[in-house]
């Protein structure tokens, strides 16, 4: 229908189509849920994209994301950059004028990408997780020369990034040695309940 | 001969500080000592789990921070310096707390008590709540002249899930303004350094470090000191605008205020050497 109110061409912007029959709303449950956070009362001030300091890498800043999902956008939600260049900074939720903990939703979200293998938008951090993960298994501690080395050899990073590495190692930045905790088998354990080993 | 008495907590390094801050522990190490608070490392710790751990398994990350619980002695508090550190440990027991189940199964694993009114804290409330007064009287070569920012970073500043915790918000200043420093306003304080997504993205990291160090050159800081290692890490080695300015972290200003002598070897790991700019103010020789 014709919005008389609006100039002619604006008529023509499309909207999304929304259609309330179809609407998919798990994922929005489920993330009230784990989450804790009832982002119902979210009225898109906007506070949290306007401070986002990363919100330029996003696809869609974290209002729209909220808004996505409770549209029951879920496969756009969780296929989306913006849960994976979220780096839990944490300025959104201290800045939403309804208490809404956005990072909060956004750990939520990483880990049901995660664990419904959806196809994940930016796989090189996803990558670098699971090698800082491999550091932990083996020694129970973050070994940042082995991390670094191995992520930078598996997304073949390392050269376009070889000046940062050198000059860290040049400064000892990157600790050679690694040390490791004496009782391994109780870190082994923690790691038998890891998503991947329960699937 | 001490004029103080001896206060003991229990101390999480943590592995940023256990590798590649190394500087920033022997300079909190070398400070407590001259202010009789002594840190003991806690026995076996292990990773709190950090970013990672969180992002792929909430179990995981509740187990890793959990252990570290389980292996404080009871009857002192347990102190961490790297924010996300103490996040983690705090989380954990916030969880275990919600739920006795999961605190019980843990218990019985390990066999050992996870005490659950465990004193969790930030070495800057140490200092506040603990060692005013030593501080006062500790002071040495003091840091007069030396303009700073108070760059706290996204985690000291209390995540909300956390919100009924200390906030840190101001103390780095007052603990530096006694020492004899000038903080500055104007600067970005709170901002991201980037977290991860330094090692991951490193060309968009690269313009918001930028934004944050200009922002401390424009209101004419002369360094900018932070209370956390991957802050300082990230800061220096992901800018490259044309005015760098030194990154100090919190324990080093401290120990060189409270007259630390072998600050030498802590400077030497700095990617932007401090060490011209505290000849000029004749702080160090
Ligand atoms: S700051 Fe809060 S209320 Fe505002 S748009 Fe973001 S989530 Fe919604
Ligand atoms: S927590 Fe994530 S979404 Fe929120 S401001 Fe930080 S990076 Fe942006």
């Amino acid at each position: 229908m014709m919005n008389p109110s609006l100039p002619e061409e604006e008529n023509d912007v499309p909207m999304p189509v929304i259609k309330p029959g179809e609407r998919d709303r798990s994922l929005a449950e489920e993330v009230r849920k784990r989450s804790g956070t009832n982002f119902n009362r979210c009225f898109q001030c906007r506070s949290c994209g306007n401070g986002c300091p990363f919100v330029q890498a996003m696809d869609y800043p974290p209002n729209v994301l909220l808004r996505l999902l409770q549209y029951g956008q879920d496969q756009t939600v969780l296929e989306s950059k913006t849960i994976w260049v979220c780096a839990g900074c944490h300025t959104c939720s201290s800045q939403c004028p309804m208490a809404i903990d956005m990072a909060g939703i956004m750990d939520i979200l990483r880990l049901i990408a995660v664990e419904r293998g959806v196809a994940i938008a930016k796989p090189n951090i996803l990558d670098f997780h699971e090698e800082v993960l491999r550091s932990l298994e083996r020694y129970g501690r973050a070994h940042k020369l082995g991390i670094m080395w191995r992520y930078k050899l598996q997304t073949r990073r390392w050269f376009s990034d070889m000046d940062t590495g050198l000059k860290m190692l040049a400064k000892r930045k990157l600790e050679l040695r690694p040390s490791r905790v004496k009782a391994i088998k109780e870190i082994e354990d923690l790691f038998k309940c890891y998503w991947r080993e329960a699937k | 001969m001490s004029a103080h008495q001896q206060l003991d907590f229990s101390y999480f390094p943590g592995c940023s500080m256990a590798t590649t801050a190394a500087e920033s522990n022997t300079s909190m190490m070398k400070a407590a000592k001259i202010l009789d608070l002594n840190l003991i490392e806690l026995e076996d710790w292990n990773c709190c789990g950090s970013s990672s751990a969180q992002t792929l398994c909430k179990n995981l990350s509740l187990g890793m921070a959990a252990r570290n619980l389980s292996l404080a002695p009871p009857g002192r508090p347990l102190v961490a310096m790297c924010p996300r550190c103490l996040h983690y440990l705090r989380h954990a027991q916030a969880c275990l707390r919600k739920d006795p189940e999961i605190h019980r199964d843990l218990e019985e694993r390990w066999g050992r008590p996870i005490p659950l009114d465990l004193e969790i804290i930030h070495f800057l409330e140490v200092l506040v709540r603990y060692a005013p007064d030593r501080l006062k009287k500790s002071v040495k070569r003091g840091l007069k002249g030396l303009k700073f920012v108070p760059y706290y970073g996204c985690t000291v500043f209390r995540p909300p899930d956390l919100g009924q915790e200390k906030c840190y918000e101001g103390e780095m200043e007052n603990i530096l303004r006694v020492l004899g420093a000038e903080p500055i306003v104007g600067a970005y304080t709170h901002r991201c350094c980037g977290s991860f997504l330094s090692a991951t993205d490193p060309e968009l990291v690269t313009p918001l470090v930028n934004e944050i160090v200009d922002s401390a050159v424009l209101a004419e800081a002369h360094c900018l000191v932070t209370a956390c290692a991957m802050c300082q890490l990230n800061l220096e080695i992901r800018c490259n605008s044309l005015v760098r300015l030194p990154v100090f972290h919190f324990s080093e200003v401290l120990a060189l205020a409270l007259g630390a002598e072998d600050y030498e070897g802590w400077f030497i790991r700095h990617l932007v050497d401090p060490r011209p700019l505290l000849q000029k103010l004749a702080l160090v020789a």
